[in-house]
Parts: C-alpha cells; structure tokens; sequence
C-alpha cells in the first residue's frame, strides 16, 4: 500500500523537510518537499497527491489558508497541520475547515506513524468503496438483462464475446430497448469491472459543458469554474466510459472525441497539462450512424474508430415471447421497493401486452406495470389498469363499423402495411382488406 | 563501524560480528574522538541526527564501503521526538545511539544482553537502509520499522527472505 500513497512536506524549516522526507522515504512513501504554500499550490496544479503536511505558520500564506486553498483544488486529499505551537483554536479550526487531523511539532516517531497509517487507510477504504459502489450498481443492471427469445440470446452471446476484448463497440436500438444495461453486461463480464463504468449522456449537454464534462477543467477556466474538476474520461481511468447518444455530438466534439480515443490523452479545459487515462469506449445510439456518415453529418474516422463491434439489440415487438418473463420480473422488482406481496398478472391484459407494439420498448413495459401495480387492486393487474386497456375497453362500446376499422388499422401499422401480412392475419383474403381500405378511406401514414 | 564515547571493546566486536555476518562484509572498528558541541540543542537537551550525519556523510572514508557510527547520546530530528538511529538511504553513512537502547532510562534493571541484542539490531537496521532497503512489514525483519524498544524487542536481528533477496539483488 505504502508505494501507492503520495505525500507532500509543506514547511518553511530545510531540516523538518529533510527529516519528513528521510522518514517516509524509507517506509516507501512517494515524497515530495515545498518550502512555501505557493510552491505547495504550483505543485497541486501539476499532480494530485494522497496526503498533504503543511505546517501551520509559514511566511506569505499559513497553513489554514493553504489547506482552504488545497481543498478548493482537491477535494480528497488528506491535509494533517502541523504546527510547533499547540493551540486548540487552530486545532479546532483546521479539524472544522477539513483538516485530517493536527499535529504538534516535535512529533513522537510513533504519533507520526500512526497518522499516516490511518490516513493511508481511510484512503484504501475510499477506493474500495468507490469500487464496491460501482460493483453493486453493475450487478443490479444484470439482473434487469432480462429474454430468453433468440434475438435477446444473440445479443447475450453478443455480449460474452465483446466483454473479454478491450474493442469499441457501438450498441445500436430503438430508445428503450437497453442499450445501457448492455454497456454495463459488457462492463461487468470485462477484466475492467473492478474500476468504474462512467456513463455519459451525450444528447443532454450543450458542446461546451459536455467538453467540460468528458475532459474537466481547472478552476477558473470559465465562470463558474470554482474548483479543479476531473472529467470522465480522467474519471474513467482503467474502466469503462458509456457515451449515450453519440450521433448527437457537433463535429467539434467529434475531433476532439476522435484524438482522446487514438492518444488516450487529454487536456482539461482551461489546464495545460497532458492526462493519460486508460478506458475503454461503448457507445449507444438510437440513429443510423453509417447513414449519417454517408450524408456527412458523422466522421466517418470516428465511425470506423467507434465502430469495432456492432451490437444490435431489437425491439420488443419483435421478440414478444420474452413479455411474460419481463412482465413478471417487473412486478417483482417493483412489489419489492413498494414493500408489497407479489401479485399477478390477468391472462387477458398479459394477452394484450404481447399484441402491443410498444414503441417505448422495454423502458415503456416498465412503465407501464409500476403504474399498474401502484392503481390496482393490489391482488392481480387487470386490463383496465394498463393504458392500453382503457382503449380496449372504451372501443367496444362503440359501433361495430368503428371498431372493424381501427382493428384493421392496427394491424396494417403492426405489419408496415404489407397487405398480404395483414390480410393473412385479419384472415380474410386480400380483395377484402384492399375493399375495406377503401372503404374506411384508410391511408398509410408517414 | 565507528564508535564515539566510551564502550567496551567486546561489546563493539559482538556487534561488528553480526554485522559482518548478516552482510557478508567486513566490518572494522574504529574509535572517533568528535566534538558533538556543535550538534548539541540546549533547549531539546538532545543532539541533532541530520546535522550528525551529514557531517560525517561529507568527511571522506574511501577505505570503507558503508560507515556506521555508534554513539551514546540523545539523538533527535527537528520534526520527532527521538530517534534510535537514522541512515542516508542508499549512501553510505548512518548514525545509531544506544541511549534510548538502555533499560535504566525505562526504569527496569540495567541489562548488558538486552542492550547488546538491541544495538546490534539498530546498527543491522541503519546499514540495511544504506544498502537501499526500506522498511519492511514482515513481523521479524529487522528492517521492519520500530518507534519503542518494545518494537525492536519483537524482531530479529536478521532480514527475512524478500529483504535478503533485494540486498542480494543490490549487490550485483
């Protein structure tokens, strides 16, 4: 542990540098020395470090002003004060600005290991639960992976493959159908799944704050840039970075996006220094992006850089047989974080879950039960509780000749208007369909 | 190894001995007459380790691969306490004490044995970061890091494996 942790001396006094420095050079600590706050600060622009010694008095800035200063860059860096004069209103007043702890000068060869074990473990202790966290989020999203159809089994094997590899990928599927918890099935079956899987939401953010956002900034580089901040790309490193949305990014970005993913390194905005990060691309979209590539609107050097392996996840009308398996993993999940007894589904309205279309997919099924379980009777989802169900319900009370034509119109949309499907489906032959469009002066919408 | 104060001469050679085998070089002893005035801090009553060793890190001893110098005075840095010794990492001078090694400044019975297994430990240890080694987490090495005399009580005088093997490894 010890070679992993980085430490900075900050004193005015050569021989306590020298001292400090003698002392965690030989425990294996990475150690570095600056006589003064400003020197301290340069340092902190330059690289972060675990563990900051400052001493409380020294000339030009003190120790306290430092420390604020120190937390403005770095948040989670561990500032222990030193000071040769103990007083408990600096204690008192470091400890409640964020200080790690104070120390009085001359220390106990004992106290100073102490201090530095302690500090070097609440730092093990935050990486491991920075770790954890992104370990049970990934879980979670695995257990909502949900089909048993051959399109899903595909896309599974899909999966398998891809994860062992380090290639970009690009999941492709209509909005709704999972393309993030693909990116996490990918990141969780990966050698990367012990460091973070950082999602970005591409088509959410204007250029300038997604730049913000993938790259980070230093303070001040724009107003409101209050403190330094990792980007995600930095926050990325030896994981994985999810770019939702990637077909909505500006040419600019795409540039940008296409030399970070051949040098692996960056700059933040408004910052000077070069940051390597070691990730690992997936991205999602809902659009044709070799269509856009074709009409331009794509680079089409970031398109084949992005576009290593292509998964294609369909869409819920096309695998209906997996509608029972998600309906019933719905209820659970949401019975459970409801805190109620599991109930059941009326054969009817589960019959009407598989006719539907569900342009929403998978996201819109979801929906769809929570509402259900949330105004049932808290016993079994009927039809009148689905969306769906009230038109079915409100149609047969309406004349027959209606309700002849919005069933054939449905079943026209559901087949894309081929006549023959609808025809073979509505059993009739397809002189009948043709004569009843005509009739009901349907027309095929755009 | 140099000696400054007054201590027996079988006391000296007990510890060039394990010195000697514990490194597998020769180990002379040497009597040096410093005048430790100039290291001494009135209001700490203690002597300055860093002004100590870098004294006799800039005085030239080519006739010998690594010296050591024992003392029997209180010794300090600015920024601890105390110290039992402290070595330029690396290089080739270190400094040990046997004040704080004492039973008597602890109030128990004065021990000639405990003491000796103490210095010899201390010296080994001081040489050991002039070889380049640094502490070591091992329970019983002696370069395992040790802040009471009850630390240096707990482990050997010897390195464990993986230190041997780096000071092997140091010396190719």
């Amino acid at each position: 542990m010890a070679e992993k942790i980085s430490i900075l001396i900050v004193d005015d006094e050569e021989s306590v540098r020298d001292s400090l420095l003698n002392w965690f050079i030989e425990d294996g600590y990475s150690v570095e020395c600056a006589e003064n706050a400003k020197k301290a600060l340069q340092l902190l622009e330059v690289r972060d470090f675990d563990i900051i010694l400052a001493d409380i008095k020294m000339p030009g800035m003190d120790g306290m002003e430092m420390h604020r200063r120190i937390k403005a860059l770095n948040r989670d860096s561990i500032v222990i004060i030193m000071t040769a004069f103990a007083s408990v209103d600096t204690a008192v007043q470091a400890l409640k600005d964020g200080a790690f702890d104070y120390v009085t000068k001359p220390f106990d060869p004992d106290d100073l290991s102490h201090l530095i074990r302690n500090a070097a473990a609440q730092i093990a202790l935050k990486g491991e639960n920075e770790a954890l966290k992104s370990r049970v989020t990934t879980l979670e999203a695995i257990d909502d992976f949900i089909g048993q159809s051959d399109a899903i089994r595909k896309v599974l094997d899909q999966i398998e493959s891809v994860a062992q590899s380090n290639s970009s990928v690009i999941i492709t599927g209509e909005s709704g159908t999972g393309k993030e918890l693909v990116a996490r099935a990918i990141h969780s079956n990966s050698a990367r799944r012990y460091f973070p899987l950082i999602s970005v939401h591409c088509g959410a953010l204007t250029e300038s704050l997604l730049e913000s956002e993938l790259f980070g900034h230093e303070k001040g580089a724009f107003t409101g840039a209050t403190f330094n901040r990792k980007g995600r790309f930095e926050m990325a490193d030896g994981g994985t970075i999810f770019l939702d949305e990637i077909a909505t990014i500006s040419p600019k970005m795409q540039i940008e996006l296409l030399r970070v993913l051949e040098t692996k390194s960056f700059v933040r905005v408004g910052g000077n220094r070069e940051i390597t990060s070691d990730f690992r691309v997936i991205c999602a979209t809902n659009r044709d992006l070799k269509g856009m590539v074709e009409n331009g609107n794509f680079r089409e050097d970031l398109f084949y850089r992005l576009n290593v392996v292509n998964i294609t996840i369909p869409p819920l009308r096309e695998r209906t047989e997996d509608i029972p398996l998600l309906v019933s993993h719905f209820i659970k999940k949401y019975c459970t974080s409801m805190s109620r007894d599991l109930i059941t589904i009326d054969p009817a309205a589960l019959k009407h879950l598989e006719k539907f279309e569900f342009p929403g997919n998978v996201r819109e099924l979801e929906n769809m039960i929570e509402r259900a379980i949330v105004i049932g009777n808290g016993k079994e989802i009927k039809l009148k509780d689905l969306p769906m169900g009230k038109e079915a319900i409100s149609s047969s009370v309406e004349s027959l000749e209606e309700l002849e034509k919005r069933h054939i119109e449905e079943i026209l949309i559901k087949y894309g208007w081929n006549v023959s499907r609808s025809a073979r489906a509505l059993n009739v032959d397809r002189v009948t369909l043709y004569n009843k469009i005509r009739k009901y002066g349907l027309k095929q919408k755009d | 190894m140099l000696s400054n104060g007054p201590f027996e001469k079988e006391f000296l050679r007990r510890i060039a001995l394990a010195a000697e085998a514990e490194f597998r070089y020769q180990v002379s002893t040497e009597e040096c007459h410093l005048d430790l005035n100039p290291y001494y801090n009135p209001a700490r009553r203690q002597y300055d380790g860093n002004k100590l060793l870098h004294h006799l890190n800039g005085c030239t001893h080519n006739e010998y691969d690594r010296l050591i110098c024992l003392f029997r005075i209180d010794l300090y840095i600015p920024i601890l306490t105390y110290i039992f010794g402290q070595a330029v990492l690396g290089e080739k001078t270190a400094i040990a004490s046997v004040y704080r090694l004492r039973n008597e400044l602890y109030g128990l019975k004065k021990d000639e044995d405990i003491l000796i297994a103490r210095a010899i430990k201390e010296v080994i240890h001081e040489l050991g970061h002039t070889f380049g080694l640094l502490h070591c987490h091992a329970p019983a090495c002696v370069m395992r890091s040790s802040t009471y005399v009850e630390d240096i009580d707990q482990k050997t005088s010897s390195l464990c494996n993986r230190c041997r093997v780096l000071f092997e490894e140091g010396q190719k």
